[in-house]
């Protein structure tokens, strides 16, 4: 029920991610969204693409520093409020957000969301709990 | 103990030897050496002036420059007839030194060597793997002579072919193992990825004696760790003996130097003065009973510092910091003296990994400007932002709290930083002085 986004680091610098991109592309993955998190001198890119293992394998092949983490997409109603409420439930129930970002389509008449939790499986517990629907890697990534 | 008569001899009893032996081995080489005959004659000293131990100060030093200068054989005290071997440095800084061993050299060699096995603990029910390179260079037959003269059974596999070397310590059952701090770790490495049953802690090794080169005590942590066994510094350069010069007793603090065989001193590296018991400064070696290559106050150019402790393995001997660099390796900052060795365990205490990393310095206004950057590898990676940030500010932090200097560090991609073959290009310096 995990989604696995790959991490990459990268110098903040022209030409660095084009070159990584180019090393997916080249393999053929194709990527379904991605954030940028940067600072002045380097940035990391997390990325939710079709083959995590094979983007991860063909990255280190081509000397980039990247990694695997454990993140949760949530499906909310795509109206006003929702990602409020949602940041609602998680404070109520105590969850701590290390970032977040959104997919760009749509799933029917909702909206994905893929957060980043200090404690993915208190999370998962609680959303569930919450009636929140935790959509699963294969609806995502598919195959 | 290999030899308890010397290597805990009281005190002034090894002093009153060294004395003697001190006035033996100046005479041997102003009487059969031009070199030494010239030099001491233009400082104006001779062996007759030597009366105490107190007058060392007075004997000019031998510098790296002057072996190379009169690079083969010109530093040759014994007619070429005497001498049985010939090693060489592989010359890091520039031309090759050559040394040469009489017979009688040869045994001292052996003897120190074997000592030095024996202070990590081996006798001869050991077996011994020596992987220091077998040829010109004097780690790989030091060891194996040493081992031999310790009664030990020796495997004299030479450097390279971990697998093999893997193989071998299973197989044969090696307790010891003689090679360079580095390449245990690689063999630790090559476990890890390539051997996924192979298991040190089922071997028969239990210690090795690492030399050759610098290294930390947290890559002897790692090694221990990794390897299950005691890892034991040890030390020499070619120019004194080759390996043997001093090593680590069972107390694991500082190198016993064997001391009716070498005198040392420690010296301001500027000025040249002796500098008291237990500062630190550039340790000069003088050779007691060497005949074909005697060396007289030989300037090593490696830093440490010496001094005398009751050592709990009941050595007499003066005991030498392990050396943390060399004077050449030397960087000034700020007017802070800083090695790069220093830096390296830096970088190591926080990530548990020696990283590759490169300093900058630059010259800002009056300011010295200093730029560490530090390849990221998987094992400091996050996909955190913060984790990262807090990563570069704790290296900061060590930074100004070990060598009080404040720089910069930049997280930067692996493989940035250039590699040369052999020794890495650490230091980068634009500073226009």
């Amino acid at each position: 029920m995990n989604v696995t986004q790959v991490s990459l680091f990268l110098e903040n610098k022209p030409g660095h991610l084009q070159s990584a991109l180019k090393v997916l592309a080249d393999e053929k993955i194709n990527i379904l969204t991605l954030t940028i998190a940067e600072v002045s001198d380097f940035g990391i890119v997390r990325m939710i693409v079709n083959n995590p293992e094979k983007a991860v394998h063909a990255l280190k092949e081509n000397r980039f520093t990247c990694s695997t983490t454990d993140v949760l997409a949530i499906e909310l109603t795509d109206e006003a409020g929702s990602l409020l409420a949602a940041l609602d439930t998680f404070s109520k129930r105590q969850l701590n957000i290390e970032y977040m970002y959104a997919f760009t389509e749509k799933r029917g008449d909702k909206a994905v969301m893929i957060f980043r939790f200090d404690d993915i499986d208190a999370a998962k517990k609680a959303l569930q709990e919450e009636g929140y629907n935790i959509v699963k890697k294969i609806d995502i990534v598919g195959d | 103990m290999f030899n308890k008569d010397y290597e805990a001899m009281p005190r002034e009893k090894l002093k009153e030897l060294q004395f003697e032996r001190l006035k033996w081995s100046i005479t041997h080489a102003y009487n059969n050496n031009k070199f030494y005959k010239t030099t001491f004659d233009n400082a104006g000293f001779s062996p007759d002036k030597f009366k105490s131990i107190d007058d060392m100060k007075h004997v000019p030093f031998l510098m790296k420059q002057d072996m190379r200068e009169n690079s083969p054989f010109g530093l040759f005290a014994t007619p070429m007839d005497k001498v049985v071997r010939i090693h060489s440095s592989s010359g890091t800084t520039g031309n090759a030194t050559v040394v040469g061993y009489t017979k009688g050299d040869i045994g001292v060699w052996s003897e120190v060597m074997a000592r030095t096995i024996a202070a990590a603990g081996g006798n001869e029910k050991d077996i011994v793997q020596v992987a220091y390179g077998y040829g010109l260079f004097t780690g790989g037959l030091g060891a194996h002579y040493g081992a031999e003269t310790l009664g030990a059974t020796v495997i004299p596999i030479s450097g390279g072919n971990t697998e093999r070397q893997l193989m071998l310590i299973k197989d044969f059952g090696t307790t010891i193992l003689a090679c360079t701090p580095s390449y245990a770790i690689n063999m630790a490495d090559f476990v890890a990825t390539k051997m996924p049953d192979y298991d040190f802690k089922k071997t028969n090794l239990k210690a090795g004696v690492f030399g050759a080169e610098p290294w930390t005590e947290s890559m002897r942590k790692e090694i221990e760790t990794r390897m299950g066994i005691k890892a034991y510094d040890i030390y020499g350069l070619s120019e004194v003996i080759g390996p043997g010069v001093s090593c680590e007793c069972s107390e694991q603090s500082g190198l016993h130097v064997f001391e009716d065989h070498f005198y040392v001193e420690v010296i301001d590296p500027e000025t040249g003065e002796v500098l008291p018991e237990g500062e630190k400064g550039e340790i000069v070696y003088t050779s007691l009973t060497k005949e074909a290559c005697p060396v007289i106050r030989y300037r090593s150019r490696d830093i440490t510092r010496i001094y005398y402790d009751a050592c709990k393995c009941g050595r007499t001997l003066v005991k030498m910091e392990k050396v943390t660099g060399r004077t050449d390796d030397m960087i000034i900052i700020r007017g802070v003296n800083v090695f790069p060795m220093q830096i390296e365990s830096i970088l190591m205490d926080i990530e548990g990994t020696e990283p590759h990393y490169q300093i900058i310095l630059d010259r800002k206004g009056a300011l010295d400007d200093v730029e560490i950057m530090v390849e990221v590898n998987e094992k400091i990676f996050s996909d955190e932002l913060s984790q990262m940030q807090k990563l570069t500010s704790q290296i900061q932090q060590r930074f100004r709290s070990v060598l009080g200097i404040s720089a910069k560090v930049t997280l930067v991609e692996p493989s940035t930083i250039e590699r040369s073959l052999g020794k890495a290009k650490r230091v980068i310096d634009r500073r226009d002085m």
